[in-house]
């Protein structure tokens, strides 16, 4: 059975369609890429799983039950945990309070919230800069910090909404590795990504989104000789 | 031990204060003080820590005078019941506001309070077979004559406040109410219910705040709707009395209002300048703003700093 199931999912704003009827699974312990052009929809799509927005039409399952139009603490109380494209660190608080603050979902006192955060912070290496103010860190680690708050919720499932965006090759490799291990400890992950390259080393398989719909899924290597995504990307042959 | 060695001794100063024969005056202007501090602190609770400023911390403040006022005038019970009765009405008032306001956010949520803390006023002041209206409340037969008693109520009310306020944020609540007000939509994502625990933090700051009007009705001895709804003295300074002390701080609230009510004495006071205690205020809370941010508390080390430089050089 598949971890999640998105349903003929539409969303509609006012008079602009972001999603017209998507439909695909994640199967548990993949890593699917979520790409397309800039205005897809991949970001409402995230927002979409997440609760933040109810689809218009269609609905969202997870371990085959509705979850769409149930709130954002509600899914992620389920198991699902993201990140956020623009990142979104608790500004005043030190690296080690935001990540105890997700801990605490599952932590019954202080203490275990503490532990969970710990760990969490020495998986992606942020436990040395633990007890700096998050706003004074760089955009790495920040993106670092998104992905171990939304770890030390001990999610099942992970939407990392652009992590990559802005990183230098030598950053990028280690969040690969990162990644990487987050999926050996049995979490399924649904990657947005506009680095080719990564979205290439990392995903089993691959959905692209153009306009709102979904063109194209398969295996990476599938992907890249699909006509329409090349079309997507690159504009139509006859106009280039 | 050594850490707590400083607020034990400022515990023994507070106790031992009155004995020295301070006149009613000075004891009137340190009732005061604890008062402020008192709706101070409560209301770092929503606006400092949950980061959900309150324009109408005034309306709590009414109710819980009102509450002691009316068991005393229709029931005749004493007024002191009104203390833990405040509690549940102004809890259950929270509640009322809470659904109505806390689903506006930011400027939206301050209006929505501004607004039901003056709905409240006018209600008290036509609401005149309940209250008395615009003739208010009086209490003929007060407990005290002396200030001394009072001073100590509100004293050890000041002090549950302050390790209330400790308790709750050092706990998950606490953490809970920091990322809410750093970023609500990334503590919901993070599985916080907003909702509730916004919901908690007010019912919390606005319980605080009741039996605080409670204590006033009893200590006063005599309200209107003018006095305990009142836009300004209650709401606004009880902001600015935070502000001032430092926001998201244990001790500014205190600090805080120490400092709004002698100034407001001290300005009140000189005839030349007492029409203009307003003006005064608010060009305070703009030195406040641009230079101490975080308010005397929370940029101590800054203003620390700045003295040095100023002093002798160590």
């Amino acid at each position: 059975m598949s971890l999640l199931e998105i349903r003929n999912v539409s969303k509609r704003f006012g008079g602009l369609t972001a999603l017209a009827d998507v439909s695909y699974s994640l199967n548990k312990g993949e890593i699917l890429g979520l790409i397309g052009p800039n205005g897809a929809g991949k970001t409402t799509l995230f927002n979409v799983v997440n609760g933040f927005y109810p689809p218009t039409k269609g609905e969202v399952l997870f371990k085959g039950e509705k979850i769409s139009h149930l709130k954002p603490h509600q899914i992620c109380k389920l198991g699902i945990g993201r990140t956020f494209q623009v990142v979104r660190p608790l500004r005043r608080m030190t690296v080690l309070d935001n990540v105890i603050a997700s801990a605490f979902l599952r932590a019954k006192d202080k203490a275990e919230a503490g532990e969970i955060a710990l760990e969490a912070l020495r998986f992606t290496g942020l436990y040395e800069d633990r007890n700096v103010l998050s706003k004074g860190l760089p955009l790495g680690n920040r993106k670092k910090l998104e992905i171990t708050r939304a770890l030390a919720t001990r999610p099942e499932m992970l939407l990392l909404d652009e992590s990559f965006a802005g990183l230098n090759p030598s950053e990028q490799n280690e969040l690969i590795d990162i990644i990487r291990q987050i999926r050996a400890k049995g979490i399924t992950i649904m990657v947005i990504e506009h680095h080719m390259k990564v979205i290439m080393a990392l995903s089993d398989r691959i959905v692209v989104l153009n306009y709102g719909e979904k063109i194209a899924e398969g295996t990476p290597l599938e992907i890249g000789k699909n006509p329409l995504v090349i079309e997507a990307y690159l504009g139509e042959t006859e106009s280039a | 031990m050594k850490k707590n060695l400083p607020i034990i001794i400022i515990l023994i100063l507070l106790a031992v204060l009155p004995l020295v024969g301070l006149s009613s005056y000075i004891m009137h202007i340190l009732v005061l003080v604890i008062i402020y501090s008192i709706i101070g602190m409560a209301w770092n609770l929503l606006g400092g820590y949950c980061g959900q400023v309150s324009f109408g911390h005034a309306a709590y403040f009414g109710v819980g005078a009102y509450t002691a006022g009316i068991i005393y005038s229709k029931l005749g019970v004493s007024a002191w019941w009104g203390l833990p009765l405040s509690i549940f009405v102004v809890t259950a008032l929270s509640l009322i506001i809470g659904f109505i306001c806390l689903r506006l956010r930011g400027p939206y949520f301050a209006l929505g309070t501004l607004a039901m803390g003056e709905v409240l006023r006018v209600t008290a002041e036509n609401l005149v077979k309940f209250t008395g209206g615009d003739v208010g409340i009086l209490i003929r037969e007060r407990t005290w004559v002396g200030k001394i008693w009072y001073y100590y109520i509100i004293l050890l009310l000041a002090i549950g406040t302050y390790l209330l306020v400790k308790i709750v944020i050092e706990s998950k609540l606490g953490y809970y109410f920091v990322s809410i007000r750093e970023d609500q939509d990334a503590a919901e994502s993070m599985g916080i219910d907003t909702t509730t625990y916004k919901t908690i933090a007010l019912c919390l700051s606005g319980a605080i705040t009741g039996i605080a009007g409670a204590f006033y009705m009893n200590y006063m001895g005599y309200i209107d709707p003018k006095v305990v709804f009142n836009l300004h003295d209650i709401s606004i300074v009880t902001i600015m009395v935070v502000m001032v002390g430092g926001v998201a701080t244990y001790w500014g609230p205190t600090i805080g209002a120490i400092i709004m009510v002698f100034l407001a004495e001290l300005i009140r006071s000189n005839p030349s300048l007492g029409a203009a205690h307003q003006t005064l205020f608010g060009i305070l809370l703009i030195f406040i703003i641009i230079f101490l941010p975080n308010g005397i508390v929370g940029d101590f080390p800054k203003l620390r700093k700045l003295f040095r430089l100023g002093g002798t050089p160590t």
